[in-house]
């Protein structure tokens, strides 16, 4: 009974989402505000239908119900409650579910925080974002119902993938999600405008932070994808380049591309057309995301059960709503004006060719994800594109766009100058240089690439610094700490994601250059040593966990006689799907990792055991935290929360313009 | 215009080729064995411990080696397809019980039937990695010089079979 009301959920639901798509679109086209005014309860009403229907998927797993299809192939009677819930999501169906669930959050969020747009503006965003609800509950309705029945009931669930069985896969696919579905956000505020042909610095203003929030999601759940991808699958890789991390990545990018965008639109009016784009992209890219995890046409560790007309159903899904979106943009945007113009040396001119660089960095990711796919359908032999190619196009990219990072929020706008530009970084530069050349030295080990690596990151701190002080010197205050304080959060957050990108290229340059690795073999009281730390090997015992059993090793760390840690590296085998799985053991620190895994039993109770020193490796999620930070606090600035006041006290909006310090 | 038109066109192509990508098979991909000779293995027999299988005795004659094992959903799936062709005779079908353990692997073959003639026992994998398996089950044509003429990587189809995989074994036998 239960899964039938989800189910009959969904289908209100859907009717729902069709009434939102049409009449609020149509009324803003004729000026109409009683048709307008449907968007906003409708989205509410959307939002608790999917609420319902999520929650009756929830209770099925909750009490084993195996005679739901997907609760049966999903999940297992000996699979841990906090395991089952996280099972909605564990594949298809259900991450579908999932996929409009958070897409209904945004639209309810956007319903609450939208009182200071123009009615037919939000009308329209909630029209837009209707519309592309309307295709995924029609693609889970026809071909992909999560609460389809098993009649007759399984007898036991076929249980969830050992590998998801895990506390990261918890949080990290709705971490993920947030960020996949929050760009619909940005998309939707895009098309809205060119619908309306209102693509003006106003727009770009209000679609600022939502874009900047979906960022901060987004890069929690890629950070976290890869966080998972170390731990879980036991060989201590951090990111293969696979295509499913790619279309994780790609709208990351396009993603980072268009906050960037967006502070031009808004301070200066210029670029419009491009962010634009960029927000279609960025949702595109997203759409793309699914298409290729779900449709098989290309292979991936992250093997989803494959369906041709579910391929097929998002193929013609994704061919309206992006073609449909460019048409609109080429239709539209031609009427749009040009921005104020700016010389390339100037913070315009860098930022653009932040964008070129983010944006050629996107299209070669997306050409290496596409190119077997490419080749296959050309028929000139089948080939798969690896991390070889992915680093060897991306580094040069990057280079550029990082050393840019540093200079572009001490220029000005319109036109800098370099030589004054060349004075205020000159000890920044030369601070750069010199340490990236000798600190390799220091640490043991001089190559182009470490040497590369600590220049850029260095750079960006040092620059960091620069900007930081010379804005100090510009602000009134008597104290440092007030004129801290003084210092708009906008700049505060665009400072710490910056220094999140160092911290990052910090933990891939030294995790790349000083990692050390090491298989051997281990009879029980063997000792090796790697990186300055003495592994002890005291044998393994049997050890059996709720839906598996263990080999559980038990392995001693010390380092100069001196104990550090012990370490319990297992080898699990999960009953009911008969998969043996890596777990590693991990003993983070904020300088080195050590990292053990169990390979293979040999004779005599000895093991095959991989040994990994991992130096500053946290360092590369540490730096995405970092990232994220500085967005929250990018969208906690004064004039965001002046904006949710603004409603009730209702300031003119021009002494709030004036009010805005230039950030 | 036409430069505002130049996002719309990348994505038609783009489309264009997914379109295509979909009917096509990303997981098929040729085996660099092929044409080449089969790897040797001597191992000891599923139903006799005590008895050798060797690929050598098995030169002059065209056989099918399929690796399985009881563990794996896939082999379910084809074995209908394998105790069909066993029935019919046309061609001896070997096969490889890759890690797998002895007594579930005897009670597999007794509960769905066993058409293999031999079933050589590979349990720590090595045949499997001098044969590039990537998963079972995965099926090996192999002529009268233990030349691998053919790779079936997953599950076999009834369609294969007739398509592909006997017109192939008649021409090799008839050779």
């Amino acid at each position: 009974m239960i899964p039938e009301i989800g189910h009959y959920a969904l289908i209100l639901a859907l009717c729902v989402a069709v009434v939102q798509g049409i009449v609020p679109i149509y009324g803003a086209a004729v000026g109409d505000s009683a048709l307008m005014s449907v968007a906003k309860p409708a989205a509410r009403g959307q939002f608790l239908l999917v609420l319902l229907a999520f929650c009756c998927l929830g209770y099925a797993f909750a009490v084993k119900d195996f005679s739901v299809l997907y609760v049966a192939a999903t999940s297992n009677s000996q699979l841990p409650l906090h395991y089952r819930l996280a099972a909605i999501w564990g594949a298809h169906e259900g991450s579908l579910l999932l996929w409009v669930f958070i897409l209904t959050i945004w639209m309810v969020a956007v319903s609450f925080f939208s009182t200071h747009l123009p009615e037919a503006m939000r009308a329209r965003i909630l029209g837009v974002m209707g519309l592309v609800s309307v295709g995924f509950l029609l693609f889970m309705l026809t071909v992909s119902n999560p609460f389809e029945r098993l009649i007759p009931a399984a007898f036991d669930g076929r249980d969830l993938n050992p590998l998801l069985q895990d506390p990261g896969m918890v949080i990290h696919p709705p971490m993920l999600y947030m960020g996949y579905v929050g760009f619909s956000v940005a998309f939707a505020f895009a098309i809205a405008a060119l619908l309306g042909g209102t693509l003006d610095a106003a727009w770009a203003r209000w679609s600022r932070p939502w874009t900047t929030v979906a960022w901060c999601f987004m890069t929690v759940g890629v950070a976290m994808g890869s966080g998972w991808a170390y731990y879980e699958l036991g060989w201590g890789g951090w990111w293969f380049w696979d295509p499913v991390e790619n279309a994780s990545f790609m709208p990351w990018l396009a993603g980072t591309a268009l906050i960037h965008s967006l502070a031009v639109t808004d301070k200066r009016g210029g670029f419009k057309a491009w962010s634009v784009l960029l927000a279609i992209m960025a949702f595109s890219l997203s759409l793309l995301g699914t298409f290729l995890v779900r449709s098989g046409v290309l292979t991936s560790v992250h093997a989803f059960a494959t369906d041709p007309k579910r391929g097929l159903f998002i193929l013609v899904f994704l061919a309206v709503v992006i073609g449909g979106s460019l048409i609109l943009y080429a239709w539209r945007v031609p009427r749009v004006g040009l921005g104020g113009g700016f010389s390339m040396l100037s913070r315009e001119g860098m930022l653009l060719a932040n964008n070129v660089l983010l944006v050629a960095a996107l299209g070669s990711v997306l050409l290496g994800t596409l190119y077997p796919l490419f080749l296959d359908a050309l028929d000139l032999g089948k080939i798969s594109v690896g991390p070889p190619y992915f680093d060897t196009v991306f580094v040069p990219l990057m280079t550029p766009a990082i050393f840019l990072m540093g200079i572009g929020p001490l220029a000005q706008w319109k036109k800098a100058s370099l030589p004054e530009l060349a004075v205020r970084l000159r000890w920044a530069f030369g601070v750069s240089v010199v340490t990236a050349i000798t600190l390799p030295f220091i640490l043991g080990q001089w190559t182009p690439l470490i040497s590369l690596g600590l220049l850029l990151a260095i750079w960006i701190l040092t620059t960091a610094a620069v900007d930081l002080r010379e804005r100090l010197t510009h602000t009134d205050g008597s104290s440092l700490m007030g004129r801290l304080a003084a210092l708009p959060r906008a700049y505060w957050g665009m400072a710490l994601a910056h220094c999140g990108v160092a911290l990052f290229i910090v933990g891939v340059t030294m995790v790349k250059g000083f990692e050390v690795e090491q298989d051997v073999r281990m009879n029980v009281g063997e000792t090796a040593t790697v990186g300055g730390y003495t592994f002890r090997f005291d044998g393994t015992e049997q050890y059996r966990g709720p839906n598996y059993i263990a080999a559980r090793g038990t392995i001693h760390v010390s380092q100069g006689g001196r104990d550090v840690t012990v370490m319990y590296p297992e080898k699990r085998r999960y009953f009911v799907q008969n998969q043996t799985m890596t777990e590693a053991a991990i003993s983070p620190g904020l300088l080195r990792d050590l990292y053990v895994s169990l390979g293979e039993p040999l004779e005599n109770g000895a093991w095959s055991v991989r040994l990994y020193h991992k130096p500053f490796v946290d360092w590369i999620w540490g730096g995405c935290l970092v990232m994220a930070l500085g967005g929250v606090l990018a969208i906690s600035d004064r004039r965001y929360r002046l904006a949710w006041r603004r409603k009730v006290s209702d300031v003119p909006a021009s002494t709030q313009m004036a009010r805005q310090t230039v950030s | 215009m036409s430069r505002f038109l130049l996002p719309l066109g990348i994505f038609i192509v783009v489309v264009g080729f997914l379109a295509v990508g979909l009917t096509l098979n990303p997981r098929e991909l040729p085996s660099p064995l092929v044409g080449k000779a089969a790897p040797d293995f001597s191992l000891p027999q599923l139903h006799d411990p005590t008895k050798v299988i060797s690929s050598n005795d098995l030169k002059g004659k065209v056989w099918l080696l399929n690796f399985w094992a009881s563990w794996c959903g896939g082999c379910k799936d084809e074995h209908p397809v394998l105790n069909h062709l066993a029935q019919s005779g046309e061609v001896p079908i070997y096969g490889m019980d890759y890690k797998d353990q002895r007594n579930e692997a005897l009670a597999w073959l007794k509960e769905w039937g066993n058409p293999y003639s031999v079933v050589a026992v590979d349990e720590p994998g090595r045949v499997g990695i001098n044969y590039g398996v990537y998963g079972v089950p995965e099926t090996y044509v192999i002529d009268k010089q233990g030349i691998i003429r053919y790779k079936q990587i997953g599950p076999l189809r009834e369609d294969i079979l007739q398509e592909k995989i006997l017109p192939l074994v008649r021409e090799l036998q008839s050779q």
